[in-house]
């Protein structure tokens, strides 16, 4: 077996049996909150006999690992159970705003993280000069702004202003792409300030520590422009670094945002989950926490595979 | 006549250094220098660490490495004027009429990229020939190297090939563009001997064939008698003599240049057999985790009061063999017996005594030290642990050491970072010697040294030695200096010692195949030397 497939295998391997112990972590959690989940659905009103028999017919009687065990099935199997509120299927609740939520995370991504990148690359060019300041300072304001600031001041200024997008980002089935992206337009632009900085902090530091090396100077000897030093000779070497901040702010766009699904109206997860926690309603919080769990570990993952492959000793061994 | 190819006067060269708790200042590295290479020509630059020779052969390329300045004076290349050139006509210029060979290619390729993309990447951004034409010049280069498998090595990645071979391809890089001059900075310092005798007949016979002129950096005389025309010796960015190199090596006139000269004259006369005070037997040793010996079978005795100098190659066993002894990793079969007893294979097993009297000396005398403690601190802890001693009484007793080591009063205050490396060295001799040992195992202690410095250590070791009745245990790879300095002689190759004896047995003929190998190898100071080497094993690789 090449050995970079046996890496790549154990770090998937691992990553499932993260995925695993978090789920118990998270039943466990949940498990722990104090109250009745029958008293909860029921109210203070409801009488002993009435609790008993949804108890039963919830399988709250039940041991907590024969429980476990069973929600972990149903998981498997895309049965992720029932909502206690509104006894909606969960799964099919989840399926249409977990696609709100990538698709939200996943414009932001495609502009911020060339952007960053560039940026990043940019400031390493002009290290200690203007514009190497002038990205920085820019860059730090705008992730220094609580989300909710950037975001009314963005709705402010393009929706009052410059009157060019809705301040609401109501998008439904049967939507054209095109409408979706006129609507998300502006989560996406206060997103994106969010997470530039520390993707661009981290491409400037990773770049400068390479240029230290003697193959840089190489370079320079060689006559190339900086530019091309930085570009082909210091990003290639500076990759594992970068990704796994990338990484962290991927999942970040998935699972932090909720501020800004909020404040733009922006039906998706984050607002799912907190809805449902306020109600008590433990099966979604438990099939949302897995979820978001799950984002966490795929992509940290992934950076972790991508920083192995991109390493040329595991990739050409001897 | 035409201008000729280089042709630098007054060179100044400016630094600022940031000593600690003081404002910055500037320290001149270069005072003045002039030079002149004509086409076709190869001048060596030769002197100690500190004498300006890289500085020098990078301003060629008006280059200042870490904020180095080229502050005073001309530098004109093919008749132009480029010190004071600006950013785009030095690019122009770097990598098409100039190009660099670096000391540690290792370090010098892009580990992310192909050697062929490396090697053909000026010809391209210059716009010197298409990519195929580019790719033909490098494979001919390769095969002109005497690199393995010229056409398809190019697509290995640096760390797939061996270092005299890396060191080759970097030479095919500077080469491939067709250049009018080559820097080779240090070359083959970084490689073993037999391997350096390889590459330095490629580089030489590349030079030859494709004409170009080059300036040879190198602290090793007899290295750069093999290939330069003339040789300039630098010290302390100035220059000391400039001459043929046949007159420099021959009829030096300076003080300095003859000292450079003769520093490989040092000799010691054995001394006769005696019982060992260190045994080894039958030792095996393995790294966790590997399944293969770094020590196979090694059995080596070394009298008391005597020096046995283990030699080889990178990899051969050598200093695997000082941590089994010192009990660092313990072998796996075998013992070691030492002033009579036998030691415990591992470290927790050996009593404060066994500890005490096997002392070691380091390569890097810089991180064998504590920098944040001084002089007396670090020579007088030994003191503390072994013998209790402590106030005036420690204070007197670093005071002795340092006298025998000769360095005398007011450096029992000072900082590592404020001496010397021939100093620091000495200061980890005191401190080895604080402890009284028995024997004392000095793994590559004079490599790092300029070679009149590491005269003057071993010259140190060999009193010390006669004083304190100590045995050492040298570990080198230098032939030179095992000639200098031992009793005994272990060569060791591929973890087993192939050749074991009285110095003056080990070093007369007849030699097994590696011992010649290695001696044969290490360059003598006479012109021709390469030549005649190289001949000579054609004719025996024919004859067999």
């Amino acid at each position: 077996m090449h050995p970079i497939l046996k890496l790549v295998v154990q770090r998937i391997a691992l990553g499932l049996l993260l995925l695993l112990a978090v789920s118990a972590v998270i039943f466990l959690g949940v498990e722990a909150l104090p109250g009745d989940t029958a008293q909860a659905i029921l109210g203070q009103s409801a009488t002993p006999q009435a609790l008993e028999n949804l108890r039963e017919k919830l399988g709250l009687n039940e041991p907590p690992l024969t429980r476990y065990f069973t929600w972990l099935g149903g998981v498997l199997t895309g049965d992720l159970g029932k909502s206690l509120t509104n006894g909606v299927d969960i799964a099919q609740a989840i399926g249409q705003r977990l696609g709100n939520t990538l698709f939200l995370a996943g414009c932001a991504a495609v502009i911020a993280v060339p952007l960053a990148i560039l940026l990043g690359l940019i400031a390493a060019r002009y290290a200690g000069r203007w514009p190497d300041k002038l990205i920085s300072a820019v860059t730090l304001t705008t992730i220094s702004l609580p989300e909710f600031v950037a975001a009314y001041f963005v709705i402010f200024l393009l929706t009052q202003l410059f009157p060019v997008f809705q301040p609401v980002a109501m998008v439904f089935p049967g939507m054209s792409f095109w409408a979706k992206l006129h609507a998300i337009a502006l989560p996406v632009i206060v997103l994106v300030l969010v997470v530039l900085a520390h993707m661009m902090r981290m491409t400037r530091a990773a770049i400068l520590n390479v240029m230290q090396s003697a193959y840089i100077e190489t370079a320079e000897l060689k006559g190339l422009s900086p530019m091309t030093i930085i570009w082909k000779h210091a990003f290639p070497n500076a990759i594992a670094p970068v990704v796994s901040v990338v990484m962290l702010n991927l999942a970040y766009l998935v699972v932090g945002v909720v501020v800004v699904e909020v404040v733009f109206g922006y039906n998706a997860l984050g607002q799912y989950l907190v809805d449902h926690v306020t109600k008590r309603d433990l099966p979604v919080v438990q099939a949302v926490g897995l979820i978001f769990a799950a984002v966490y570990i795929f992509l940290n993952m992934l950076a972790d595979i991508i920083g192995i492959l991109a390493n040329p000793r595991l990739r050409h061994p001897k | 006549m035409a201008d000729p190819l280089l042709q630098i006067k007054g060179l100044v060269i400016e630094a600022t250094s940031y000593p600690p708790g003081e404002p910055p200042k500037t320290v001149t590295l270069v005072h003045g220098v002039d030079l002149t290479l004509e086409r076709g020509r190869v001048l060596g630059l030769i002197g100690e660490s500190g004498a300006g020779k890289s500085t020098i052969g990078l301003s060629a390329m008006a280059y200042g490495r870490g904020g180095v300045r080229l502050t005073g004076g001309t530098i004109h290349l093919n008749g132009r004027e480029i010190r004071l050139a600006d950013a785009r006509s030095l690019r122009r210029l770097r990598g098409r009429e100039v190009t660099y060979v670096s000391q540690s290619a290792a370090a010098s390729f892009n580990p992310a990229k192909q050697i062929m993309e490396q090697v053909i990447e000026t010809c391209l951004s210059h716009g010197l020939c298409s990519k195929a034409e580019a790719e033909a010049r490098a494979r001919g280069l390769f095969r002109k190297l005497g690199l393995p498998n010229p056409d398809t090595i190019g697509n290995r990645y640096p760390h797939q090939v061996s270092g005299g071979q890396l060191q080759r391809c970097m030479t095919a890089m500077a080469l491939c563009p067709k250049p009018d001059l080559v820097i080779f900075d240090e070359p083959t310092t970084a490689l073993d001997v037999t391997t350096q005798i390889d590459v330095l007949a490629a580089i030489k016979e590349a030079i030859r064939d494709t004409g170009v002129a080059a300036l040879y950096i190198t602290h090793d005389l007899a290295v750069v008698a093999q290939v330069a025309d003339e040789i300039m010796v630098l010290r302390h960015g100035r220059m000391v003599e400039l001459g043929e190199t046949g007159q420099i090596i021959h009829r030096p006139v300076q003080d300095y240049t003859k000292a450079l000269v003769s520093v490989r004259g040092l000799d010691h006369a054995e001394k006769p057999p005696a019982p060992p005070v260190l045994q080894v037997q039958n030792v095996t040793a393995r790294y966790r985790g590997t399944n293969f010996d770094v020590l196979k079978n090694v059995s080596i005795d070394l009298p008391a009061g005597q020096t046995l100098a283990v030699v080889g190659e990178s990899g051969s066993g050598k200093s695997t063999l000082a941590r089994a002894i010192t009990g660092l990793l313990p072998p796996s079969q075998g013992r070691i017996t030492f002033a009579g007893r036998e030691l415990s294979a591992d470290l927790a097993g050996r009593t404060k005594d066994d500890l005490r009297e096997i002392q070691m000396i380091y390569q890097m005398a810089d991180t064998a030290m504590n920098p944040r403690q001084t002089v007396g601190t670090i020579i007088g802890r030994p003191l503390e642990f072994y013998f209790g001693l402590k106030g005036a009484e420690r204070d007197r007793r670093v005071q002795e050491l340092l006298d025998q080591i000769e360095m005398g009063k007011g450096f029992a205050d000072r900082y590592p970072a404020e001496l010397s490396g021939g100093q620091k060295q000495r200061v980890c001799i005191a401190r080895a010697l604080a402890a009284k040992p028995k024997l004392i195992i000095c793994d590559e202690v004079t490599s790092a040294l300029d070679p009149l410095v590491a005269d003057g250590i071993l010259k140190l070791l060999l009193a010390l030695q006669a004083q304190e009745h100590v045995a050492y245990l040298f570990i080198t790879h230098d032939l030179a200096t095992v000639k200098a300095i031992s009793d005994k002689i272990a060569v060791m190759f591929k973890g087993a010692v192939v050749r074991y004896g009285q110095k003056s047995d080990v070093l007369t003929p007849p030699f097994d195949d590696y011992t010649d190998l290695l001696l044969s190898s290490v360059p003598e100071m006479e012109l021709g030397w390469l030549e005649q080497v190289i001949a000579h094993r054609k004719m025996e690789s024919a004859g067999n």
